[in-house]
């Protein structure tokens, strides 16, 4: 288990891959930048959980922090309003 | 928001073939029905019967995990029609078919059984103090 990849205010792209199969990172935020709110922990993967394996498969989990307009160009509200998402490590990747 | 893939100015839609269906987080969804309602007592039932297989003191028999992961294998029609409680107890069906806890056969002939017994004695209304419907 290796240590977290990403310090709180790092800035990290969401991987833009589109496989098929149980993903928890949700569509609308793949390819979008945001910066790491907090390490929420380490978790067994879910996307392994859900076909009966992968207890064994510990994956760091972030809060994730990003604008809304980064994730919805059209967003009319304040350019500083933001929405946080859980994501797992391995479907982060540096943005810096 | 639109997320029309026949919209060349929509990056959105452009990658929305990998897109899964129940994966809906920002797409136009009309208005919000608030309503609530008393849970039937086979939703309670439902329920109790997951929180007891994902019980770690049982193994557990199956996870939260592979309960959503069989929801989302319904298909666009089906999870659109199913209640929430109808896509649990769907899921929990197929996921413990897929692990060789329940037969297909068997489930379909306790099915047969509960539908014949029904029409023989419908059960109690709701909230008449029935539930042990199944």
């Amino acid at each position: 288990m290796s240590a977290p990849a990403y310090p709180p205010g790092a800035r990290v792209r969401v991987v833009e891959r589109f496989p098929p199969g149980h993903i928890r990172t949700p569509h609308y935020c793949r390819g979008r930048v945001g910066r790491v709110e907090r390490l929420c922990g380490r978790f067994p993967n879910p996307e392994k959980l859900a076909y009966g394996r992968g207890t064994d498969d510990v994956r760091a989990l972030y809060r994730v922090r990003f604008r809304q307009r980064e994730l919805w160009p059209d967003y009319a509200g304040p350019a500083e309003d933001t929405v946080e998402i859980e994501i797992y490590e391995h479907w982060l990747e540096d943005a810096s | 928001m639109s997320t029309s893939p026949s919209d060349p100015s929509d990056l959105r839609g452009a990658i929305d073939a990998g897109r899964r269906h129940h994966d809906m987080g920002g797409l136009d969804a009309g208005p919000v029905d608030r309503s609530q309602h008393a849970l039937a007592p086979w939703e309670h039932k439902t329920d109790a019967i997951l929180r007891l297989l994902a019980d770690p003191k049982r193994g557990p028999v199956m996870r939260i995990d592979e309960l959503r992961r069989g929801i989302e294998e319904m298909g666009p029609g089906v999870y659109d029609e199913l209640s929430y409680y109808e896509r649990w107890i769907g899921s929990i069906a197929n996921i413990l078919m897929e692990k060789g806890v329940l037969e297909a056969e068997a489930l379909g002939a306790k099915i047969e059984a509960v539908q014949a017994r029904h029409a023989a004695a419908p059960p109690r209304r709701e909230g008449a103090g029935g539930g042990g419907n199944l």
